[in-house]
């Protein structure tokens, strides 16, 4: 059928005519985020309030269980909480990213890229609401920032990076294959205790090992931002397993999306 | 943009539809097929395939306003999604030059909860306008409602007819190269829809090429200079929209 070459450019087309036309995507992404709170008084503070009391309850529990000092234990889990909630929630609405954006793929002629990136605007506005948690608790355990914190930008976009091309892949096969939504969201539930959030690497007894944690993905790529912001270097390891995986996954994933995207709207 | 003048052309083009129940849909029994050696599989593998759209060949220049006939199922909204570049064919090839604009169901992309003002915006992003267009226009559009301070106002306190006047000045607010429409827009009470009926028309003169699917002879003679009509999937008759009309609907 197609050459691999044309599909991958075919691919790379698509994902260049989405950022042309951005202001679909933030237009959208930020209509989703104002139809939730519509009728609210605080509106998408919601977010932050909701995000602010799971963080202070699970930081009571965990840090008494493990008997690791507030002061450690609530910055860490803050940003490890808030990082997941954005991660996770990309990749599970990525499956469905397709199945709902149906009616307008089949009436309008649009990027199919964009649907996704207007998961990723309304998450990343999501995202900016809790961020206002992390000043509030820095302030509170006077826990300063260290010039080291600068690196959660380099972070953070290779993050994206890497979800932008995991929610596309994942957003085709399971518009194909609807099971395959069910599987992720289990897996992506099992993570959240397998990856290192409400509890530290450090608090790993010696014969686990590291390497449950060096062969976890998203440890990765949650530990590029969280380590800046509490005022550690993140691991060489941590910026080759992310950097590794954003190449290949594009690659992958344009093979994939470049073979596929015309199949996309009979699979609906 | 406007210089290039639109075309279509489509070559044997064909669309099959694969019909993935929900056992073929599922990835259970692929793996199922794999570990049972393909007894299951052969029930499941999704072999059931629509043939929506056989061997259509046609070609349509700039200036043209074709119509499209045929009982429910005959592929037209099929059609017309290829021609909009939404399916790409299955079979054949399909070269449509020129920016496309459907208009299928004018109340995509509306949101209840957002005010008439805000829906402007979001249809307008919907339908492909910049947002210097759309700052550009939202005032006429706005007049072309009669809303007055309604247009502040969530879109779920409209009437149903207000709500169809603020889907219908939107949509019709772009002027595209090629046109694709699933039957006529018009709407309202009688004195919008003289309005409205005016607004289609010039919409549709501001298009290079109208496609036009409808059951009404009136609308499609009206509008139309040539018509096709399908059946099963296949073009029964293509001509001018005389002849074919006289075929299709009896004298």
């Amino acid at each position: 059928m197609t050459s691999p070459n044309s599909a991958i450019s075919y691919a790379w087309a698509d994902v260049c005519a989405t950022f042309k036309q951005h202001h679909i995507i933030t237009s959208l992404g930020w209509q989703d985020v104002a139809t939730r709170y519509r009728r609210s008084r605080v509106g998408a503070f919601w977010l932050t309030i909701n995000m602010l009391v799971l963080i202070t309850v699970l930081g009571i529990v965990f840090g008494t269980l493990f008997r690791q000092p507030l002061a450690e234990m609530l910055p860490y889990l803050a940003i490890g909480l808030i990082v997941w909630g954005f991660l996770s929630t990309l990749i599970n609405e990525a499956c469905t990213g397709f199945i709902t954006a149906q009616e307008t793929i089949l009436q309008v002629r649009m990027p199919l890229f964009t649907h996704l990136m207007r998961i990723l605007w309304r998450n990343t506005i999501i995202l900016g609401h809790n961020l206002l948690i992390l000043p509030l608790l820095f302030l509170l355990f006077m826990k300063p920032l260290t010039p080291l914190a600068l690196w959660v930008l380099p972070g953070f976009i290779l993050l994206i990076l890497n979800a932008a091309w995991v929610m596309l892949v994942f957003a085709l096969v399971c518009t194909r294959f609807r099971d395959v939504t069910q599987i992720v969201q289990n897996i992506v539930q099992v993570m959240f205790y397998v990856t290192p959030i409400i509890w530290s690497a450090s608090l790993l007894p010696d014969h686990v090992g590291t390497a449950v944690i060096d062969f976890n993905p998203l440890y990765h790529l949650i530990n590029l931002v969280r380590a800046p912001l509490i005022g550690e270097a993140p691991s060489a390891l941590n910026w080759t397993v992310a950097t590794l995986m954003a190449l290949i996954g594009w690659v992958a994933a344009l093979t994939l999306f470049g073979r596929y995207h015309k199949k996309i709207p009979y699979w609906l | 943009m406007n210089s290039i003048a639109s075309f279509i052309e489509l070559k044997n083009t064909s669309v099959d539809f694969p019909v993935y129940n929900a056992g073929s849909l599922s990835l259970k029994n692929r793996v199922l097929s794999a570990v049972t050696g393909g007894k299951i599989g052969r029930q499941h593998n999704g072999a059931v395939v629509i043939k929506g759209l056989q061997n259509i060949s046609l070609k349509i220049k700039a200036g043209e306003r074709v119509g499209l006939v045929g009982h429910n199922g005959a592929g037209k909204t099929t059609l017309l999604r290829v021609l909009s570049g939404i399916y790409h064919p299955t079979g054949g090839q399909a070269t449509i030059v020129g920016e496309c604009v459907s208009l299928i169901n004018i109340g995509l992309g509306i949101d209840p909860e957002a005010t008439g003002r805000e829906n402007i915006h979001l249809r307008a992003v919907m339908m492909g306008m910049r947002p210097a267009q759309i700052n550009q226009s939202i005032g006429e559009i706005i007049a072309f409602t009669n809303l007055g301070d309604f247009i502040d106002m969530p879109f779920r306190t409209y009437s149903t007819g207000m709500q169809l006047r603020l889907a219908f000045a939107v949509s019709t607010a772009v002027r595209p190269q090629i046109l694709v429409m699933d039957e006529w827009l018009s709407t309202g009470d009688e004195d919008f829809k003289k309005r409205a009926d005016q607004r289609m028309s010039e919409v549709v003169s501001a298009a290079q090429i109208l496609v036009l699917a409808s059951h009404s002879r009136e609308l499609l003679l009206t509008n139309c200079k040539r018509l096709i009509w399908l059946e099963h999937g296949k073009i029964r008759m293509d001509g001018d929209a005389e002849d074919v009309a006289e075929k299709y609907f009896g004298v």
